[in-house]
C-alpha cells in the first residue's frame, strides 16, 4: 500500500522546524511503523538527503526509547502498543499520517523526532529507589509479599519510561510516570521505610522540572503502552499528602530537588 | 603468550572465599581518590557502577542511549536462575554448577562457574530488597519455574519482564548513587577507543552523539560492560543499537578476544516475514514449559494446523528426546528446528517455522492460568503476527540471541590488559559453548554486584598509578585515530547505505557461521566478508555531518567493526574442528546427528590477539581442566 507521511523535520533545538511530506509506496502491512520509517530513510539516503532521526532500540516494546505522535495520538491508534510494535496493517492504502515528536517543554527537542527525556531520570534520581546497598539484603523470603500485592506492584513497575503520558497530557504532566514508581515501591514492604520521603522528594522534583500539573484528564493512561492505571496518581497524591502532614510535625526532613530546572520554555 | 586464569588453589567450594581473603583492600578514605570508568549501563554496568559508587569510588558511567534504563538487558523475558532450592526439588549450588558446565558443553572454566552458582542466591536477595516484584505464591513466598534445559525449578521471574525489572532495580540503585554524587552518568555517548598508558588501561575516547564532540576520560581502571555482538548477523533479537565497538577497540589495543564463534541461536523467535525486516522478536523460552513443538509428518503439508490430525503431527523433540522433550537446551532445540525445515516440513508462508502449540496446556490448565503465565508474550505475538495464540499455534523459528564469546578475562574478570575489566555478555567467561536459559541475567548481576567490587579494589590496591593527562602521546594518538575514522566514513560519499551493507554482511555470517558450519563454507565466508568490507570502505554513503546527531554515522562506525569481527568469528569457527554447543560443524557429528566434541584436541579456550590490519590474528590457548564434572557427551535423551 501507499502512504503519505507528513513528518516534523528540525535540525536541532535552535533552528526552526517544519513539516515535510513524503510518499512511501511499498508499505507492507506486516511492517512495523519504525520499519516503514526505515524504508523511507533508506530512500532518502540514496537520494543524498538526511534521514529522519527517531529514537529506537529494542524494537519489542520494552526499552521505552521509541515514541512519537501519529495523527495527534501518542504511539498511534493501537492501544497498549509502542510505535515499534505498531504494524502497518492498522492503516489503509492512501492514508496520510502526521508524525511529530513528543511536544512538551520538559522534553526539549534534539532533532526531528528525538527529544531529551532526562527530566524523567531526574525524578527517579530524586528518590525513586529503595536505599539498600549491595550486600545488605536479607534472604528473599524473609518478608512475605502476598500475590495480590506483588501483582499490584508489578502492574505499576511495568512502566517503560517512554514519556507518552507526558506527550498526551494537555498539561504535559508527569504524574502517571511518577505515580507509577511511587506505587511500585510503596506497595511492597521493602519500600515501606522510605515511603514518605520518596513521595515528598519525587513529587518535589517533578514540580521543579517543566512538567504541568495533573488535572485528572486521563489521556496518559489511554496512550500508555503498558496501560498503567490512573490509580497510581491517586496513590501518589495520598502518599504525598500523608507525608506532608507528617513532615509538618517533623522539622528534620529536608527535601530539595536533585537538579534545578533544566528545560526552559 | 601464556594465559593465566588465576583460579585460586584449593577445593572449588572454597576458592571464592579464599580469593576474597587474599585480595588487598583499598582504605575507605582512599576510595574516593580512585576514579573508575564503566562503559555500558545494562545489568552488569549499572550494578557495577552502583556497587562501586556505594563503596565510595569516583565512578563515571557511559551509555549510548538517552538513559541508562534503556540498555538491552531490559528485554530479557524469562527469568533468572538461583540455587535457592525453595521448591525442595533437589536443587543445590553444586547442581546449578554441574548443569552450567554440562550445558556449556565443557568449554568453560569450572572455577568461574562454581562462583557464579554460589553468588546466584545473593542476587535474588539483593533484587528482592531493591523492590523487584518477583512472582509470588499466595502465601507470600517467591515462586519458581523450570526453564529450558533444567530438571529443577530454579528460575525466578517477574511475569515475562524479568530483565526489565532487574534492570530497573540496578538502574534505580545507579540513580541513587548519582544522587549521592559518587557516580556521574554520561548518556548519549559512545566509546570509540581505549587508552593504554605504560601497559595499563587508563581511559577512553568518547564521542558525544548529539554534539559530535570528542572527549578524553582518564581513570585508574576501565570496566567494559558493553554486551554481546549478535548484531553482526544484522537480524537478531538484540536491540538495534547493540554493538561490538567498545570490545573491538579494546581488542585492537591488545585485549584478547576469546571463542568468538560461540554464538547462541535461540529456538523460539517469531519467524522473518519480509525483506524490510529490521530485527527479530524473541518469544521467551519459558513458553516451552507448556507449549508443544511440532511440524506435519509429511513434507509440504500446507493445511492449517487445526486441520492436521494428531497422528499426522510430529512432536519431534518429544520423539527424539523423551526425557527432556520440549525442554532440551537451546542449541539442540534450534538445530532440530532447522533440520525439520530443511526436510521441507517447515510451516508458514516461508516454510521457515515450526508450531509451538498451547492447545493441550489450555485444555489441561485453563486459559486463565496460561494467560497469567504468558499473557504479555501472547499479546506481543498477536500484535506482531495478527494471530491469536490462544486459538492458533504460534509459529516460531530460531534466531541469533546471545554471544558466549567475548573478551578474554581471568578469574578476577580482568582482560589481558591490566586495568581493563570486562563484565557480563561482553566477556567470554561462564557459558562455554552454549548458555542455559535464565543464566545471562545471573551472570551480568553476579559480575556487577558481587565480583567487580572486590577484584577492582584488589587491582587498585596492588598497583601504582602514575599521574597522566591529555597531553600524553597515547591519549592524542587514540583521539586522532578515532577522529580520523569518523572523518573517513563521512568522506567516502559512495552509493550504498550502511544498512544495505550490514544486511548483506549479516546474511553471509548467518549462512556460513550460523546454526551449521563447514570448513569449506567458512573459507567462502571469509572471502566474501573481505570483499564486501573492501567495497564498504569505497562505496558506503553517510549523509550529514559529524557535528550533530547523525544516526547513519553511528551505524557506519559500528558496522565497520562488525566486518572485522565477522572475519575473526569465521577464522575461529574454521579453526575449531569439532562440534560443541552452539558451534555445530557438519563434519563432526554422531551418526544420529548430535554434536561430536573432540576433548582430546579442543578442550581449550581459543583466545585471539590482534596483530595488525593485514596480519592473521594470533591464537593463544587456555587449556580447560575438569576436576569436578567429568566431560561426557551431553545427552538429553
Amino acid at each position: 500500500m501507499k502512504l503519505k507521511l507528513k513528518i516534523w523535520r528540525q535540525k536541532n533545538c535552535k533552528e526552526k522546524g517544519k513539516f515535510v511530506q513524503y510518499s512511501v509506496d511499498n508499505v507492507d502491512p506486516e511492517m512495523s511503523m519504525l520499519e516503514c520509517l526505515d524504508v523511507l530513510n533508506e530512500s532518502l539516503i540514496e537520494r543524498g538527503e538526511e534521514p529522519v532521526a527517531f529514537e529506537h532500540d529494542c524494537r519489542e516494546g520494552i526499552c521505552g526509547s521509541c515514541g512519537f505522535m501519529i495523527n495527534g495520538v501518542a504511539h498511534g491508534p493501537e492501544r497498549a502498543t509502542t510505535v515499534c510494535q505498531l504494524t502497518m496493517r492498522h492503516f489503509k492504502d492512501g492514508d496520510k499520517l502526521v508524525i511529530e515528536p513528543w511536544r512538551s517543554v520538559a522534553f526539549p527537542l534534539v532533532k526531528d523526532l528525538v527529544v531529551d527525556r532526562s527530566a524523567l531520570d531526574h525524578i527517579i534520581e530524586s528518590g525513586g529507589y529503595i536505599s539498600v546497598s549491595t550486600g545488605q539484603a536479607p534472604d528473599g523470603n524473609t518478608l512475605l509479599v502476598g500475590k495480590e500485592t506483588a501483582d499490584q506492584a508489578m502492574d505499576a513497575a511495568s512502566c517503560i519510561g517512554c514519556g507518552a503520558c507526558v506527550a498526551a497530557c494537555p498539561n504535559a504532566s508527569a504524574a502517571l510516570f511518577t505515580g507509577a514508581k511511587i506505587t511500585h515501591l510503596g506497595t511492597l514492604p521493602q519500600g515501606g521505610p522510605e515511603r514518605d520521603r520518596r513521595a515528598l522528594s519525587m513529587v518535589s522534583q517533578m514540580n521543579v522540572e517543566a512538567f504541568g500539573n495533573c488535572t485528572s484528564i486521563g489521556e496518559c493512561t489511554g496512550v500508555c503502552p503498558k496501560e498503567i492505571p490512573l490509580g497510581v496518581i491517586a496513590t501518589m497524591n495520598r502518599d504525598y499528602l500523608c507525608a506532608s502532614v507528617k513532615k509538618c510535625e517533623d522539622t528534620e526532613v529536608d527535601i530539595s530537588p536533585v537538579v534545578e530546572l533544566t528545560a526552559k520554555g | 603468550m601464556t594465559l593465566d586464569a588465576r583460579i585460586p588453589s584449593g577445593p572449588i567450594e572454597q576458592q571464592w572465599a579464599k580469593a576474597r581473603f587474599d585480595m588487598k583492600l583499598v582504605n575507605p578514605a582512599n576510595k574516593r581518590k580512585h576514579s573508575l570508568i564503566v562503559v555500558g549501563s545494562g545489568l552488569a554496568g549499572a550494578s557495577a557502577s552502583a556497587s562501586l559508587g556505594e563503596l565510595g569510588y569516583n565512578v563515571k558511567c557511559f551509555c549510548f542511549q538517552d538513559s541508562p534504563r534503556r540498555a538491552h538487558s531490559i528485554a530479557a523475558q524469562g527469568g533468572i536462575n538461583a540455587a535457592k532450592n525453595y521448591p525442595n526439588d533437589g536443587e543445590s549450588i553444586h547442581r546449578l554448577f554441574y548443569d552450567t558446565v554440562k550445558g556449556g558443553d565443557f568449554r568453560a572454566r569450572e572455577g568461574n562457574i562454581y562462583r557464579l552458582a554460589e553468588i546466584s542466591n545473593h542476587i535474588i536477595d539483593q533484587c528482592v530488597a531493591q523492590g523487584v516484584p518477583f512472582a509470588r505464591e499466595y502465601g507470600g513466598t517467591l515462586t519458581n519455574r523450570s526453564f529450558g534445559g533444567a530438571q529443577v525449578s530454579r528460575t525466578f521471574y517477574a511475569r515475562g519482564q524479568t530483565g526489565q525489572q532487574l534492570l530497573l532495580g540496578a538502574y534505580q540503585a545507579l540513580e541513587r548513587q548519582v544522587h549521592a554524587g559518587t557516580v556521574t552518568m554520561i548518556p548519549r555517548t559512545e566509546m570509540l577507543d581505549l587508552i593504554v598508558i605504560d601497559g595499563q588501561a587508563r581511559g577512553i575516547v568518547t564521542r558525544n552523539l548529539v554534539t559530535g564532540k570528542f572527549n578524553v576520560h582518564l581513570a585508574d581502571a576501565v570496566i567494559l560492560a558493553t554486551g554481546g555482538y549478535g548484531n553482526v548477523y544484522y537480524l537478531s533479537t538484540n536491540a538495534k543499537g547493540s554493538n561490538v565497538t567498545a570490545s573491538w577497540r579494546a581488542y585492537k589495543r591488545g585485549a584478547l578476544f576469546a571463542n568468538p564463534c560461540f554464538t547462541q541461536i535461540h529456538p523460539t523467535c517469531i519467524p522473518v516475514s519480509g525483506e524490510y525486516q529490521s530485527k527479530l522478536t524473541l518469544m521467551s523460552e519459558s513458553l516451552r514449559n507448556d507449549g508443544r513443538i511440532w511440524v506435519p509428518k509429511v513434507k509440504g503439508d500446507k493445511r492449517p494446523p487445526n486441520e492436521i490430525p494428531e497422528d499426522e503431527r510430529d512432536y519431534y523433540l518429544e520423539r527424539r528426546y523423551p526425557s527432556f522433550g520440549n525442554l532440551v537446551p537451546r542449541d539442540v532445540a534450534s538445530r532440530n528446528a532447522k533440520a525439520v525445515c530443511d526436510e521441507g516440513r517447515g510451516v508458514g508462508k516461508t516454510g521457515l517455522g515450526v508450531y509451538l502449540d498451547f492447545s493441550e496446556a489450555i485444555a489441561r490448565l485453563g486459559e486463565k492460568t496460561i494467560r497469567e503465565r504468558y499473557g504479555n508474550l501472547f499479546d506481543m505475538y498477536q500484535r506482531i503476527t495478527d494471530e491469536d495464540p490462544y486459538k492458533v499455534p504460534m509459529r516460531i523459528y530460531p534466531a541469533i540471541h546471545y554471544t558466549m564469546g567475548g573478551l578474554w578475562v581471568d578469574y578476577q574478570l580482568q582482560s589481558t590488559i591490566p586495568g581493563l575489566f570486562v563484565l557480563g555478555e561482553a566477556n567470554f567467561s561462564d557459558h562455554g559453548a552454549n548458555r542455559l536459559g535464565a543464566s545471562a541475567l545471573m551472570q551480568g548481576l553476579s559480575d556487577g554486584y558481587f565480583i567487580i567490587p572486590y577484584t577492582v579494589g584488589n587491582y587498585l590496591a596492588t598497583n601504582k598509578f602514575a599521574k597522566v593527562d591529555e597531553s600524553r602521546a597515547e591519549v592524542q594518538n587514540a583521539l586522532n585515530e578515532a577522529r580520523q575514522k569518523i572523518n573517513n566514513l563521512l568522506a567516502i560519499k559512495g552509493n550504498r547505505t550502511v544498512d544495505s551493507f550490514h544486511r548483506e554482511l549479516g546474511k553471509i555470517v548467518w549462512d556460513y557461521c550460523g546454526m551449521a558450519r563447514t570448513a569449506e563454507g567458512l573459507e567462502i565466508a571469509i572471502g566474501k566478508i573481505r570483499a564486501l568490507r573492501e567495497e564498504y570502505w569505497k562505496n558506503v554513503t553517510v549523509p550529514g555531518s559529524g557535528d550533530d546527531l547523525n544516526q547513519s554515522l553511528e551505524k557506519a562506525g559500528r558496522v565497520a567493526d562488525f566486518f572485522e569481527l565477522a572475519e575473526l568469528m569465521c577464522i575461529d569457527a574454521r579453526d575449531r574442528n569439532e562440534s560443541c554447543g552452539g558451534h555445530f560443524r557438519e563434519e563432526f557429528q554422531t551418526p544420529d546427528g548430535e554434536a561430536k566434541r573432540d576433548d582430546e584436541h579442543y578442550s581449550y579456550v581459543a583466545a585471539w590477539g590482534y596483530r595488525g590490519p593485514d596480519t592473521a590474528p594470533e591464537l593463544t590457548k587456555e587449556p580447560l581442566e575438569f576436576h569436578y564434572v567429568h566431560p561426557s557427551q551431553r545427552s538429553y535423551k
